[in-house]
């Protein structure tokens, strides 16, 4: 491959060849009618998952009016305390997990390609399967209302009140199961986002002529990767213990009530960042544009991006401030979340750099960007008071902090979220939203909400404390909390207006935008089923400014990949650092097995929570056999070697090893994993060093020399797959036969392994449900055990992909991808067996 | 309403005080870095613009002196000053008294030991202290997680079963002040409010007295046929009443329950008619409380029952 061109001529020159367009077009061709449900391409997903994440902020709101509404008058009977219960507690769950994240990752589905000058996101199939399962999932989670059996424990969950003896309906299993799937939504759209982010930018966007949306979901899906883990176990544990009576977090057995509360908030703290940043990293993208000039202090505000995120995670403990902590520990913690306004300060006072530089034009978007300013500075500087740990002792769970969080999560989020929407719309059908009623929307909006939870802050201080369901006549709390609910009234009638003004702009009909707000930026050209006609070579951080006639020369034809080489789907996968072009990506089209993997993944979960074993299992196999099918259409050896994607450039059609993206997908799933399983690992320390002994009284640890076999064997298997991997991959027969051989003496010294360390401990007397330190060696176990599972099906998966001599040297991800994942199953099960068998030793 | 104060803003104790000498520092401070960044954004919208921003170094000047320099400064300052101020709060003084609390689903049970050596005294939803003596309280949970929460006299320390918490509490002026479950609880995390009442300390040394005494015996026709249906309703089952019944758990103790501000965690009196109404409509009045209905005694034994409860001062 060649790039260097000489400056100043563009990658392909005119006329196009007849057909190109065409081809083009007709790979791209969107599926017609009802079988839309089947398309993959992210502008159909984008549009569905902002859709289905907007009607979420509405159900949430209405629930949250109904709060309200109970709350407007002392002494209420609106609402039973029980049924109240419900309703908060789903209130937050949904606006957290249903509502908030899924937006912001359902905008970067949208808008990030377009913005990175690429056709579609890497894994098109995957966000389409996160998608469906998000919302199938989210809706039978949210319909548990209607029945009045949603949980009610909270949207924390904080056991033992959601253990099985205090909370015994299936309330909390509800969302144990209901919400923990949706939480693997997250975690696909993170890989898509960060193997789009680094492998599919437009030639020439140098890291640092990245949109700065582009490195706020950057870091943010790093966030998702590192965080969810934690949630993802927690909730692994909790419905254990429901379930199974596993006692994690029962004291009377050896569990801690704090444990569920270190897990849940190392996810939960970075999960308001998660939020956030991609709303600061879209305001980045907004104010230049609207103040017209470049934006100023853009390395300053990726710092600021990346140091957020980086500090998130050592701030969760100042949720539990009043839970017991050291002092010492408290201390830091608070002095760590003082520090973390620092680099959002330097966001903003770069935002407002830009706008001092320029001349912001006064549209329904900047209307919610001044919003935003005001009312996340305040939310803000209430975070930095409850940071001050005798401040935070008094106000904790009270309504000052329900202030607080709805400041800076509906200042921080949900409006610049409204000012995305008004400023984007067009990109979508070319139809703008209606500025005049966008005064009014905002005008509403605005003073709604501060009449709504500005006096909360008033409430929280004269001793009002959270999640209660009504209060005493003259307390002096009756006029704030009817301001409160007023305010929320006059917030929720803007949110309507702006609804049907959303319908009625969505349903018109599309035209072609005329970069109504003179963008900048990429995603600006003219757009349509199959993205940009050209992928653009650009040259700095705001193409459209600096290249008046890129948008003419992309739809010439004249950068790169014109038109489509394979007759499918393509795009280009560019250097991470300096964009240089590397090979073509060859996307996969449109397919309903995504859309059926994701129902039958959300029906498996959901009906496992009733209970109905046998018709879960069977949905379960359904989305396992769409997934396999899907996988087995992956991965196949491209029709041509090389492609021409500009006047005598030639790329390679798909990459192997660790050039090819879906390696470097399958390790962040690998981090993932791995992060799960440290999950579980502290958690075996935490409640081991809460105990008299370790083991406890009754308890035994497994034979030592068993386990050093099992995990010699595991280390014998590993060494089998590096093998494998190591093969030369040809044609013939008999090499065939052995490869796959290897692969079953693999599987096969891993299964006795995981046999032999199950009999260990079972000759041990493992009893989970006994004590808390059982329980979680117990749980280490079963990990590994679920591995083993895993690592058959992958074995034969591969197995058969050899035999029908698929796998060849320019298709051999299967293997590569299952050797990398089969390492670093072995790696947990080394730790974790060092970690069970050491520990006593060195507690003693 | 059981009504007393309850306001961070109206602290009645030292550490309170200290705490909200904070938040109106806070406040303020907080009000003041508000207004110079919207005067800086109405600056920048409408203000001398581009000509004072005319380059990078302009621009960089701005973000690091408002985005770093002048946090870093206002933060850190804040940082030693909150620092000083909260080593004070947690530096306990002469503790005297110990406390012990248990919060339950949905009261909070309170022992303190006999001066005189007898058994503990227990009570429920109250506390009593004098003033101006620290009195520390041993904080755990029977069951779920709650909050004790006194804002008028400290901050708040969650309630963890499995754990013990210490929290030390000090009043300068006699009062009634309200204390709240702060950390859901369930059903009725609402109904869990309990009283600080604190007197002079020789008052203080009567109360105490008089809470070691076992229960009074019933004069009166009226409270004797209470004290009848009692036994006969098998309260003792749940609640202790020293000196008639044996050792019960599960319910607060009722030896002086007549001596006591409100029933239930709620804004009911303790007086007979209190007492008749929170016995035969408790699941009305907290519905998922752990004490059953008694809807089925007829009106003479309710107001015999409400009559005995009533003078147990």
């Amino acid at each position: 491959m060649t790039p260097a061109k000489s400056a100043g001529a563009l990658p392909n020159s005119l006329p196009r060849p007849d057909g190109e367009l065409a081809a083009l077009e007709r790979a791209w061709q969107p599926p017609r009618g009802w079988r839309l449900l089947s398309a993959v391409n992210n502008t159909r997903i984008g549009v569905f998952y902002i859709g289905t994440s907007l009607l979420f902020f509405v159900l949430a709101g209405v629930l949250g009016l109904l709060i309200r509404a109970q709350l407007a008058l002392p002494e209420n009977h609106l609402l039973s305390p029980a049924f109240y219960n419900q309703v908060f507690t789903m209130h937050g769950t949904v606006m957290m997990f249903l509502f908030a994240v899924p937006i912001v990752e359902a905008i970067a589905v949208y808008l990030l390609p377009a913005m990175l000058g690429a056709r579609d996101l890497p894994f098109p199939r995957l966000s389409a399967y996160a998608f469906w399962a998000y919302a199938a999932g989210g809706l039978a989670f949210f319909c548990t209302i209607f029945f009045a059996a949603s949980p009610d424990g909270g949207w924390f969950m904080y056991p033992p009140l959601t253990s099985g003896e205090y909370s015994p309906g299936i309330g909390a299993d509800w969302w144990l199961l209901g919400i923990g799937f949706i939480e693997i939504s997250a975690i696909a759209g993170a890989i898509e986002l960060i193997i789009g982010i680094l492998f599919t930018r437009a030639p020439g966007m140098t890291l640092g002529r990245m949109p700065i949306f582009a490195w706020a979901m950057l870091v943010v899906a790093a966030m998702i990767v590192l965080a969810f883990p934690a949630v993802i176990a927690g909730t692994t544990l909790l419905e254990l213990e429901r379930a199974f009576g596993w006692p994690f977090f029962n004291p009377r057995l050896g569990g801690d009530p704090l444990l569920w509360q270190h897990l849940f908030w190392f996810f939960g703290h970075p999960d308001v960042y998660i939020i956030f940043l991609p709303a600061a990293g879209l305001v980045s993208m907004m104010v230049p544009t609207l103040a017209r000039t470049p934006i100023v202090g853009y390395r300053a505000i990726v710092l600021g991006l990346v140091t957020v995120g980086f500090f998130s995670f050592a701030l969760w403990a100042h949720h539990m401030f009043t839970a017991g902590l050291g002092t010492l520990a408290a201390m830091f913690v608070s002095a760590a979340s003082l520090a973390v306004a620092l680099p959002t300060a330097m966001q903003v006072f770069a935002w407002l750099a830009t706008l001092a530089r320029g001349r912001l034009r006064i549209t329904g978007a900047s209307l919610f960007l001044l919003g935003f300013f005001f009312i996340f500075v305040f939310g803000g500087l209430t975070g930095v008071m409850v940071a001050v740990l005798p401040f935070d002792w008094q106000v904790h769970d009270t309504y000052f902090i329900v202030a607080h969080l709805h400041y800076v999560l509906i200042g921080g989020m949900v409006f610049p979220v409204f000012a995305a929407l008004y400023h984007w719309m067009p990109v979508v059908n070319g139809q703008g939203l209606s500025e005049a009623w966008a005064k009014w929307i905002f005008g509403l909006m605005f003073a709604g909400f501060n009449l709504a939870f500005f006096p909360m802050h008033i409430s929280g201080l004269l001793g009002m404390p959270r999640r209660v369901h009504t209060y005493d006549a003259g307390t002096g709390l009756e006029i704030w909390n009817l301001a409160s609910s007023v305010g929320a009234a006059v917030l929720a009638a803007g949110v309507v207006l702006f609804l049907i003004d959303a319908v009625r702009t969505w349903s018109r009909r599309p035209i072609e935008h005329a970069n109504p707000w003179n963008g900048g930026t990429l995603e600006w050209l003219p757009a349509h089923d199959y993205g940009v006609r050209s992928i653009p070579q650009i040259a700095s951080r705001d193409p459209l400014w600096e290249q008046p006639s890129l948008a003419a020369e992309v739809e010439a034809g004249r950068h790169w990949l014109p038109g489509t080489v394979t007759g499918g789907r393509e795009t280009l996968v560019t250097s991470p650092r300096r964009a240089l072009p590397m090979h073509l990506l060859v996307l996969t089209g449109d397919s309903w097995l995504p859309f059926g993997a994701g129902l039958g993944t959300a029906a498996f979960f959901l009906l496992l929570t009733v209970k109905m074993m046998g018709i879960a299992t069977l949905f379960g196999v359904i989305a396992l056999a769409a997934m396999l099918r899907w996988l087995w259409q992956t991965d196949r050896p491209p029709r041509q070697a090389t492609a021409e994607v500009a006047d005598g450039v030639f790329l390679d059609v798909g990459a192997a090893g660790t050039r090819s993206h879906s390696w470097w997908a399958t390790l962040i799933l690998v981090v993932v994993d791995l992060t799960i399983f440290a999950s579980f690992v502290f958690a075996h320390l935490h409640v081991s060093m809460r105990g008299d002994s370790c083991p406890p009284v009754g308890a035994r640890l497994a034979n030592d020399e068993a386990i050093v076999v099992s995990a010699a064997l595991w280390i014998a298997s590993s060494t089998l797959v590096w093998l494998a991997s190591r093969w030369r991959l040809g044609d013939a027969g008999r090499q065939r036969v052995l490869h796959a051989l290897v692969i079953v003496g693999a599987l096969a010294l891993g299964l006795g392994a995981a046999t032999i360390e199950w009999g260990a401990h079972a000759a041990a007397g493992l009893a989970p449900a006994r004590d808390g330190w059982s329980a979680t060696v117990a749980m280490l176990v079963a990990w590994q055990l679920f591995h083993a599972v895993v690592l058959a099906l992958m074995a034969a998966f591969l197995v058969a992909r050899i035999s029908s001599g698929l796998l060849g040297p320019r298709s051999r991800a299967t293997l590569d991808n299952v050797a990398l994942f089969w390492h670093a199953s072995v790696l947990q099960v080394l730790i974790g067996c060092g970690v069970v068998q050491l520990l006593p030793r060195l507690l003693t | 309403m059981t009504g007393n104060v309850a306001s961070v803003l109206q602290p009645a104790g030292p550490t309170s005080t200290l705490i909200a000498e904070l938040s109106w520092v806070l406040i303020a401070g907080s009000a003041v870095v508000f207004l110079i960044v919207m005067a800086v954004l109405a600056w920048a919208l409408v203000g001398n613009t581009g000509r004072a921003l005319r380059g990078p170094r302009q621009s960089m000047a701005l973000i690091v002196g408002g985005g770093v320099a002048f946090p870093a400064i206002v933060l850190s300052a804040l940082l030693v000053y909150t620092t000083i101020r909260t080593t004070a709060a947690t530096k306990p003084g002469v503790t005297g008294t110990i406390v012990n609390v248990n919060g339950h689903m949905w009261w909070w049970q309170v022992r303190y030991r006999d001066p005189a050596g007898g058994p503990d005294i227990a009570l429920a939803n109250e506390i009593h202290m004098p003033t101006n003596r620290v009195v520390t309280i041993g904080l755990t949970s029977a069951d779920v997680i709650h909050s004790f929460w006194v804002p008028a006299l400290a901050g708040k320390v969650d309630t963890v079963p499995g754990r013990v918490y210490q929290l030390h509490l000090e009043a300068t002026a006699p009062g009634v002040y309200r204390g709240e479950c702060a950390e859901f609880c369930g059903v009725q995390h609402t109904r869990m409010a309990f009283h600080v009442v604190v007197h002079e300390p020789a008052e203080y040394e009567r109360w105490l007295t008089a809470q070691s005494m076992p229960a009074p015996i019933p004069t009166g026709a009226e409270a004797s046929a209470g004290q009848a249906v009692f036994v006969r309703e098998r309260c003792a089952a749940c609640h202790t009443i020293r000196g008639l019944t044996g050792q019960a758990e599960a319910g607060p103790d009722l030896t002086h329950v007549g001596s006591r501000l409100f029933l239930a965690g709620g804004d009911t009196r303790t007086d007979a008619a209190g007492f008749a109404r929170w016995v035969a409509n408790t699941q009305h009045i907290k519905p998922g409380a752990l004490m059953p209905e008694y809807q089925r005694l007829d009106a003479a034994s309710l107001g015999a029952l409400a009559a005995f409860l009533a003078q147990l001062k």
